[in-house]
């Protein structure tokens, strides 16, 4: 267990030294957020109450999207990137003979980056969005308590998903299609471009049980105080589900790559 | 310091006078304030390299090799000074300049990294304007010189340093240029792949006549072969002749460094002359080859002495280790 | 400028073959940004489920400014998108390597990993162009006419600006390559709506100081025969080129500043 916070504290020191890069998309993130909650504002305006929201809550949605973006790691990233070429390169046969757990290890760096990228990227574009917009924010600590725990089941469950998509590298010549689509899915599916509750019919009801949902829309649903009591905790515990259910394919799957390697050496 | 061999009088290809290359560097102090300082990558660096000449260009890390390579191909424009090469001024005239050199960084390839050799080198001849026939014969000699055959069509990044070093010498000289810059040819190579790079780029100077002006660490690279090295040191110029020449340096001069008990015009003492003052502290160079004892006894007569401290001269230690990284070589 | 056009092609050429070896993951990579970009539009198109109109404007209609958004900025991207990779470039020290070849640095950035999938954008964004002209019932006059290809070209022009700006940035600041996509994919975004629903502030900003209402909602009002939300002179919907114009001119100056400050401190 010592072995992985020491991982994911070395990757979020390594994180926190990119400055300029952590600025950059704090303004990027903050820019979108502008543009994309006007749009927001016009599409309530036309129907207020749409999805469940008012226009408070959708911006408030907006904002939080900007922020959940990078820890969320939503379009893909992260490990990502140093996974896939580990495998292309074949050096993931090294990883494979280290005494600790290949997905604990990426997943512990993960959690690493993503606990910086929250500090130092998530907080300041909601907070310039509270001050150029009216937003919902929670009132009672238990509700701010609800969201940590959301986000941080909503990141693992990004881990599971982009672990799957790396692995994919093993049989792939090139895996920057899956890579591609994976990241759109990412986006749509996730609430990244509208919330889900406003999808019509069964593709909104679809989109609601996949894992991207618990990446943003729930995480967003508990801020916004949309699940209280038992129903937070049926959500939260969807969020689980995911988790583990994709934990546990990505480690099905690393095993039958792992043979894959053994057999073919790499 | 400086020694000046003497050079067939034919023009020079390469013509520094008094260049100067000086950075603005903003360093953080404390949490917010930043000061600005200046770094002097090279002062005054004059010398000439005439066509045909194999000239080894040696320095400590930070002493200026890369800067000077860099206003020579036109990629920095130097503070002050003049500078020609083959008649252009570089920095001026880059692209015109670029038809006529050919420049290898030995860290870093000028190869497409996701493309085959022989992609890059069929795009090279386009963007050099190379005739096909000129371009064939080339490719020809330097595939069979360098035994790139079976390299051509594999992509760069799936190349060793070596093989990638082949390809970036050949990448170099395809379009015949009058010059030849290597930035550290040799680093990172295997024996065999260095002793091929040194054979070749032999060839290419005796049969081609190029002139090559390359940097290096490794002291076999000079002494294989080149008939000149300069010697440069935190941007200066402190050597520049044979290589024998560098083993006979005992004439050099070491430096005293007195520091008097208060700041004083500069002090005047057979044996040895102020180079430097700074507050309080002086800098004296004296033969190395003397006792530094009659000049301390002298100074300490005639003035405050509160301390003092002898440097040798620095471009012992330069050589110090690049002797012994080429015998570890 | 002959010679750094015919350069261009040389390059690109070669990228466009070295693409074809590979000719599935092209056609996979293809219709993935056909498809990938494509979401943008079934936003727009989900919100049109809810309303009929957005900020005044039918979905053809946003179809339309979204259509010519995305022409734009596609064929910037494809003409001269690897350009936003400039700042890897200066921190890996590959600007050296471009400038010891005879051929300017710019086109060599430009040209650099030219990627032909990104037609997949263009090609779908002239689909929903093409249907939301079918639909719309525009009241086509010569300068209307006129005004459509105009428009597509200034826009391309000045989203290439923009990606220029972006570039000459990161000279300043090699390692804040983000900052740029906020106007060059943020303005695309911005510029997939109708101006109607954008703050006053905004808008203006967008008018005067980075000139991305030009690239569309200035001609776009004029087509499609709608008031300007600030008001502006009528002149305004027809002078995309000069603001295209413009614009080319201070990214042109700030590219030149950036590689001269490279040149002047190697970094």
């Amino acid at each position: 267990m010592m072995v992985y916070a020491a991982i994911a504290s070395r990757t979020f020191r390594r994180y926190a030294t990119y400055r300029a890069a952590t600025a950059a998309g704090v303004f990027t993130n903050s820019v979108f957020g502008f543009i994309m909650a006007f749009t927001y504002i016009a599409l309530w305006h036309a129907r207020p109450q749409l999805g469940g929201y008012d226009v408070a809550d959708a911006v408030t949605y907006v904002w939080l999207g900007q922020s959940l973006l990078a820890p969320a790691a939503l379009f893909g990233g992260g490990f990502q990137d140093e996974f896939s070429e580990r495998i292309r390169s074949g050096d993931v046969a090294i990883d494979l003979y280290r005494p600790v757990d290949l997905q604990s290890w990426w997943l512990a760096s993960d959690l690493g980056r993503a606990a910086f990228q929250f500090l130092g990227r998530g907080i300041l574009p909601t907070f310039f969005g509270a001050l150029a917009f009216d937003l919902t924010l929670p009132p009672r600590p238990g509700t701010w308590l609800a969201f940590l725990c959301a986000v941080f089941l909503g990141v693992v469950v990004s881990f599971g998903i982009r672990y799957l998509v790396c692995l994919t590298a093993f049989w792939l010549m090139d895996s920057t299609g899956v890579q591609q689509v994976a990241g759109f899915c990412g986006m749509f599916f996730s609430g990244m471009v509208l919330p889900l509750t406003v999808f019509p019919g069964w593709l909104g009801d679809v989109s609601l049980l996949l894992p991207w949902a618990a990446c943003l829309q729930v995480p967003v649903d508990v801020f916004l105080g949309k699940h209280e009591g038992v129903q937070l905790l049926q959500t939260l515990g969807f969020q689980a589900i995911w988790a583990v259910v994709l934990l546990l394919a990505g480690r099905a799957l690393s095993s039958l790559a792992t043979r894959k390697v053994v057999v073919q050496g790499g | 310091m400086t020694t000046t061999q003497p050079h067939p009088k034919t023009s020079p290809l390469i013509e520094l006078s008094g260049i100067a290359k000086t950075f603005v560097v903003r360093r953080r102090v404390g949490r917010l304030r930043r000061t600005r300082a200046e770094v002097h990558a090279v002062s005054d660096l004059s010398f000439t390299v005439s066509r045909g000449e194999m000239v080894g260009y040696i320095g400590p890390n930070g002493a200026g090799k890369s800067t000077t390579i860099k206003m020579l191909t036109g990629i920095l424009v130097p503070s002050a000074g003049l500078l020609r090469v083959a008649g252009i001024e570089p920095s001026r005239e880059r692209i015109q300049l670029a038809r006529r050199i050919g420049v290898v960084f030995g860290q870093r390839t000028t190869l497409w990294w996701d493309l085959p050799l022989r992609d890059s080198f069929g795009l090279l001849r386009r963007i050099y304007k190379i005739p096909p026939a000129r371009y064939r014969e080339n490719l020809d000699r330097f595939v069979d010189l360098l035994d790139l055959g079976p390299l051509l069509d594999v992509p760069v990044r799936q190349l060793s340093l070596g093989q990638r070093m082949r390809g970036d010498i050949t990448a170099a000289l395809l379009h015949d240029p009058e010059v030849l810059y290597l930035d550290e040819p040799t680093i990172g190579l295997d024996i065999v792949s260095k002793a091929r790079v040194r054979e070749f780029l032999r060839e290419v100077n005796a049969g081609q006549g190029t002139t090559v002006l390359l940097t290096t660490h490794d002291l076999t690279d000079i002494e294989q072969l080149c008939s000149r090295v300069m010697v440069i040191d935190h941007g200066r110029l402190m050597y520049d002749g044979d290589l024998d020449g560098l083993h006979s340096l005992g004439d050099s001069e070491r430096t005293l460094v007195v520091d008097l008990a208060e700041p004083l015009p500069a002090i005047e003492v057979d044996g040895g002359r102020v180079v430097r003052v700074d507050g309080p502290r002086q800098w004296l160079a004296f033969p190395a080859a003397a006792s530094a004892a009659p000049l301390v006894a002298a100074i300490a007569d005639r003035y405050p002495l509160a301390d003092l401290s002898i440097q040798e001269p620095a471009i012992e230690a330069v050589i110090a280790r690049m002797y012994a990284e080429g015998v570890a070589s | 400028m002959v010679d750094a056009l015919r350069a261009y092609g040389w390059i690109i050429t070669m990228w466009v073959r070295s693409t074809m070896a590979y000719r599935a993951s092209f056609l996979m990579l293809t219709f993935g940004q056909f498809f990938g970009t494509g979401l943008d539009f079934v936003t727009i198109f989900i919100m049109f489920v809810h309303t009929d109109e957005l900020g005044g404007f039918t979905l053809p209609e946003v179809g339309f400014i979204y259509a010519t958004s995305g022409v734009a900025i596609g064929m910037a991207d494809l003409l001269l998108g690897s350009i936003e990779r400039i700042g890897q470039r200066i921190r890996d020290g590959s600007v050296d390597v471009m400038l010891v070849r005879p051929v300017s640095a710019f086109v060599q950035a430009a040209a650099d990993r030219f990627a032909l999938r990104r037609l997949g954008r263009i090609l779908q964004s002239t689909a929903v162009l093409v249907w939301s002209l079918t639909v719309l019932d525009i009241h086509w006059t010569w300068d209307r006419v006129l005004l459509v290809p105009i428009m597509l070209i200034c826009g391309t022009v000045i989203f290439c600006s923009v990606f220029v700006l972006g570039a000459a940035f990161q000279f300043a600041a090699s390692d804040a390559a983000q900052v740029a996509n906020a106007f060059t994919y943020g303005g695309n975004f911005l510029t997939q709506y109708p101006p109607t629903i954008f703050a006053k502030d905004l808008i203006k900003a967008a008018t005067f100081a980075i000139p991305l209402a030009f690239v569309n909602w200035m001609p776009a009002l004029h087509i499609l025969d709608r008031a300007d939300p600030l008001g502006l002179p009528k002149a305004f919907q027809f002078a995309s080129p000069i603001a295209a114009a413009a614009i080319t001119l201070v990214a042109g100056l700030a590219w030149r500043a950036g590689i001269r400050s490279y040149r002047s401190t190697g970094s």
